[in-house]
């Protein structure tokens, strides 16, 4: 069974520039594959995307490329029976393919005792400002300009090293069922992201930013950033592990708060095995769990990073607090759970973003007798479960804060940590920025913060 | 804790060291006469390349050296995954992905340039290698050196499977359900085991490739993976403990997860969750560690495999996976002392059974087999054809022919190969011991078995891990249960403090199946082999909320 090309229609309903799908042409696949289906329900998802990269390193550049692709993925249903199966192949043979697939797949499946009826029709705003035209068909030369913005200052001398990666392109998804439901979304995004490290092996600094437009990313500004990092974070000192107070870049909040969504679920919670959980049963919701001026939620719509505005099951996603003034005010309900609680469904977020404060960058360092001004986390791996403990280590420009100033750049350092801990050790909230930092996770704002207590267990020597 | 230099080469207990021979482990030729012995099946004999692919091939390429490109390669791949997961009494999903394309790339003046399409037609392919064309000539302005590849022998036609023995796509999925819903409830017969979940992973890779000098290649890879946790939960909820199984990822097919056991095993695995309640936390301090193959691959995979990659040398992966430690290549390349004498570490595709194991790899080369470590200094890095050249003065210097050591990958049609871990095994020690050996010689430490937390900085030195499993040695014997257990390392200091190692007998497979890399990140899954191992005097930090 080696892959055969007579297995795929040259037939095609869509040519390759027809990737990043319309709306017209996504409900047209999408209501072709409802048609086809002979089963009891039927939901169909499409998802195309238009994408060019460039990487460059050690002053070279390195590989580019554009990459477009469209899959359509149909779920099958038989009373509590289902399955789902996905293709590339948008021929009328391949949607047909898929469809039966997957209905064959969910005849035999064993039965969920946990399924839901589809959702009918659902009301949800359009994000229309989350799509750039000039972002989504970049061309090829103005990606490798944006790399000459760090390669043109690490090759003119100074004794510099970069190594950076820009993806720019387009996505489109759409969601339809046998029910009546059916979303259509699409978004654009311009992602920079830089490393600069001195000949000397000592310095390295990374500075990077995402847009929804290419026009609004400063690839010179991000260059001048990572090059002042990397300059200042040479020669680094070691000190003494311990618990030190933090000063962290929204990108270091980030790396760290971002991981309360794996414990967002409200069904782990009420089943025992998550750090919402209360003790002696139950979930922690209503309970104060972080600092009283910490607040993060969710919004598709919120200006500071768009997104689209349904969920995998087709639910509208609206603005929630998930953390209110330090109080726990909302988990993560998916339908069969919210149902079997007596709760409202929430759907899973597109977005987060961690409210900000007053307190400036500069301001925070002043204040600082003696702490650590981070850049960025690095690794961070679940130790305990229980209380959302983390590993992680510093990496590309952590400094040491003497008196309230800004004084050496010190070793990296390997921190045990939860997010929990960190926002009830809050000293002060700064600023936001949309991170460019989370490739795995989803688009994030986050503030500076200032805490206490932070928990570094080693010393590495990585630069 | 502050991890601090320790005394180098402990000796008491070493053994007698060798440079190991690289024909130790089995190879795929071996694996591949024999039929399963289980279920009978006999493996998988790949046919010659579909004569459709082989023309869009041949029309992606030429349309690339029409077009101006210097060199140009084209690989038609179709990957299809299939998942099953469960939760408990009950079925969670069903999936099934087929993804198929044309992905091409083309050097210009030493500038690459690559493009991907899901139009398989002669039109689409030569479209999508006209784009790579022109991408490699917009990257000239930006061009400092040229990227030049070390010779690679054109192989012509070749053909070659991983050899797997019973396709998972034959098996129904009740019948897949059915074997994960029997060992959930297994495990849930053990008296406080509240939870487990369990998934089936099958990937099949059916990757067709051909370049501008000749080498055309039609091969199908096949994996299998079936984890499971079981969690328990105690009863006033003031604690809950989870227990991943043994069973590591494969480069075989549905003969794997029938080997892994799963519905035999899963009692045991549910008592050890439960025990894990009731163990003691550990007192933090310094422990000689013997470390299980089910765990130490994690840590070969972290502390050797990544630091050992070429590119993270050279800096070409310092935005995102990171540098390494072990830099600049001249200055350690037979100079830097990894471990004892007896630590041989070897890179190779092609042990059977092994994750990254391939006839040919995503640039037309067949991989070689060869020693990262050997008698204990490290000897050579991963490569590819881009990077072979780059260390031809220590191959000259070693009386070897510079050539790539066939590390190149791509996780789709849709992603641009680069360097990619091989398997990277540590290779048995001389003297027939085994895990129970290394037990009975340690006096005060902990037995480490399966894979936990795992984490290490961009440059590999500084690590964390975990584990499954904490078994208490006392005087020789193990004693108890620990918990909350985890161990810091100094990458050059812990293998340095190895000082016992297991024989042949002792020798097992362990895995990644999600490994990741490159921006954007790609996902390859590759094996670890290794015997048992003692290190001494390692520190041991409490994670626990009270550590």
């Amino acid at each position: 069974m080696s892959a055969r090309i007579d297995a795929r229609t040259p037939a095609r309903l869509l040519d390759t520039t027809d990737e990043l799908l319309s709306r017209d042409a996504a409900q047209q696949l999408v209501e072709r594959a409802l048609k086809l289906s002979r089963a009891d329900a039927a939901q169909v998802g499409l998802g195309g995307s238009r994408q060019r990269n460039v990487r460059f390193a050690a002053n070279q550049m390195s590989t580019a490329g554009l990459v477009t692709d469209v899959a359509m993925y149909v779920t099958s249903s038989y009373g509590p029976k289902h399955a789902v199966v996905q293709t590339n192949d948008l021929s009328a043979e391949g949607i047909e393919r898929c469809v039966r697939q997957s209905e064959a797949l969910a005849k035999l499946a064993p039965d969920d005792p946990e399924a839901m009826p589809l959702l009918g029709p659902q009301s949800v705003p359009a994000v229309d400002a989350a799509w750039d035209e000039a972002t989504a068909s970049m061309r090829a030369e103005d990606a490798a300009r944006a790399a000459m913005a760090a390669l043109g200052p690490a090759r003119s001398g100074g004794g510099l090293t970069v190594a950076g990666f820009l993806l720019v392109g387009g996505g489109v998804s759409a969601l339809g069922n046998s029910a009546g439901l059916f979303h259509f979304h699409r978004g654009t995004t311009a992602n920079y992201t830089l490393t600069v490290r001195t000949d000397d092996g000592t310095g390295s600094g990374w500075a990077g930013a995402e847009t929804v437009a290419m026009k609004d990313l400063d690839a010179d500004v991000i260059a001048r950033r990572a090059i002042e990092k990397a300059r200042l974070s040479r020669n680094p000192v070691a000190i003494e592990p311990g618990r030190y107070t933090v000063i962290l870049e929204p990108q270091a909040v980030g790396d760290l708060v971002q991981l309360l969504g794996f414990y967002a679920d409200a069904r782990s919670a009420d089943e025992g095995r998550s750090p919402f959980t209360k003790q002696g049963g139950g979930s922690k919701l209503g309970e104060k769990v972080v600092d009283a001026r910490v607040t993060l939620y969710s919004d598709p719509a919120d200006r500071a990073v768009l997104a689209q505005p349904w969920d995998g099951d087709g639910l509208p996603l609206v603005r929630r607090e998930w953390i209110a003034k330090g109080v726990l005010q909302q988990l993560q309900y998916s339908r069969f759970w919210a149902k079997k609680q007596g709760k409202t469904p929430t759907g899973g977020p597109n977005s987060i973003v961690m409210a900000g404060g007053t307190a400036s960058r500069d301001e925070m360092i002043r204040s600082t007798p003696r702490g650590l001004l981070v850049t960025r986390l690095w690794y961070l791996r679940e130790v305990d479960p229980r209380t959302a403990l983390y590993t992680g280590l510093t990496r590309d420009g952590t400094f040491l804060v003497e008196n309230g100033k800004v004084t050496k750049a010190v070793k990296n350092m390997r921190f045990n940590e939860s997010p929990l801990f960190l926002l009830n050790n809050l000293e002060a909230l700064g600023p936001q920025e949309r991170l460019a930092g989370t490739e795995a996770g989803i688009p994030t704002v986050m503030p500076w913060v200032k805490a206490r207590d932070f928990n570094f267990t080693s010393l590495s020597d990585a630069v | 804790m502050h991890t601090t230099r320790r005394d180098f080469l402990a000796t008491t207990g070493t053994l007698a060291a060798g440079a190991a021979a690289l024909a130790a482990l089995p190879g795929p030729a071996e694996a591949a006469l024999r039929p399963h012995a289980a279920t009978g099946a006999q493996p998988f004999v790949q046919p010659p390349m579909d004569a459709a692919i082989k023309e869009l091939l041949q029309a992606a390429v030429n349309a690339a050296q029409l077009a101006g490109a210097g060199f140009a390669d084209a690989r038609i791949a179709r990957t299809r995954r299939n998942f099953i997961i469960t939760r408990e009494r009950q079925i969670v999903e069903v999936v099934d992905t087929d993804t198929m394309g044309c992905g091409v790339r083309a050097l210009v003046d030493g500038c690459w340039g690559f493009a991907a399409t899901r139009t398989l037609t002669r039109d689409g392919v030569a479209q999508a290698a006209r784009e790579a064309t022109a991408i490699a000539k917009a990257n000239r302005l930006a061009r400092d050196r040229a990227v030049q590849l070390a010779p690679a022998p054109a192989l012509g036609e070749r053909t070659w499977s991983n050899g797997f023995t019973v396709d998972p796509w034959s098996i129904p999925v009740e019948e897949k359900a059915a074997l994960l819903l029997e060992a959930n409830a297994e495990a849930m017969k053990v008296a406080g085991v509240k939870y487990v979940s369990s998934n089936m992973f099958f990937v099949k890779e059916e990757k067709n490739y051909a370049s501008t000098e000749g080498t055309l290649t039609a091969q199908t890879i096949v994996r299998s993976w079936a984890p499971m946790t079981i969690t328990a939960v105690s009863s006033d909820f003031s604690d809950f403990q989870n227990r991943a199984a043994d069973m590591a990822p494969q480069g075989r097919g549905w003969e794997a997860v029938l080997d892994a056991k799963l519905v035999a095993n899963a009692r045991r695995w549910g008592e050890q969750a439960a025990e894990k309640l009731k163990a003691k936390p550990v007192e933090p301090g310094r422990y000689d560690l013997v470390l299980h193959p089910s765990h130490l691959w994690l840590t070969i995979h972290e502390s050797i495999g990544h630091p050992t990659e070429l590119d993270r040398a050279y800096g070409y992966e310092a935005n995102y996976a990171g540098t390494s430690f072990i830099a600049p290549p001249e200055k350690v390349l037979g100079a830097l002392k990894y471990g004892p004498e007896f630590m041989n570490v070897q890179g190779d595709r092609s042990q059977a059974g092994a994750l990254a194991t391939v006839g040919y790899d995503d640039e037309g080369v067949a991989p070689d087999s060869f020693l990262i470590v050997k008698d204990g200094m490290f000897n050579d890095y991963q490569t590819t054809r881009e990077q072979a050249d780059w260390l031809k003065w220590w191959y000259e210097k070693t009386g070897r022919v510079p050539r790539s050591h066939g590390n190149s990958y791509a996780d789709a049609w849709s992603s641009v190969q680069f360097q990619r871990m091989p398997n990277v095994s540590l290779l048995p020690g001389e003297k027939d011991l085994v895990w129970d050996d290394l037990i009975a010689a340690t006096d005060r430490g902990i037995a480490i078995v399966g894979d936990g937390s795992f984490s290490i900085d961009q440059q590999r030195y500084n690590a964390q891990f975990g584990g499954q499993v904490f078994h208490e040695i006392r005087g020789g014997k193990i004693v108890g249960m620990l918990k909350d257990v985890a161990y810091q390392i100094r990458t050059p200091e812990f293998w340095n403090a190895m000082d016992m190692i297991g024989g042949k007998r002792s020798y097992e497979l362990g895995g990644s199946y999600f490994d990741g890399k490159g921006q954007p990140s790609q996902v390859n899954a590759v094996s670890h082999g290794s015997p048992p191992t003692r290190h001494r005097g390692i520190t041991v930090i409490n994670t626990g909320r009270k550590g």
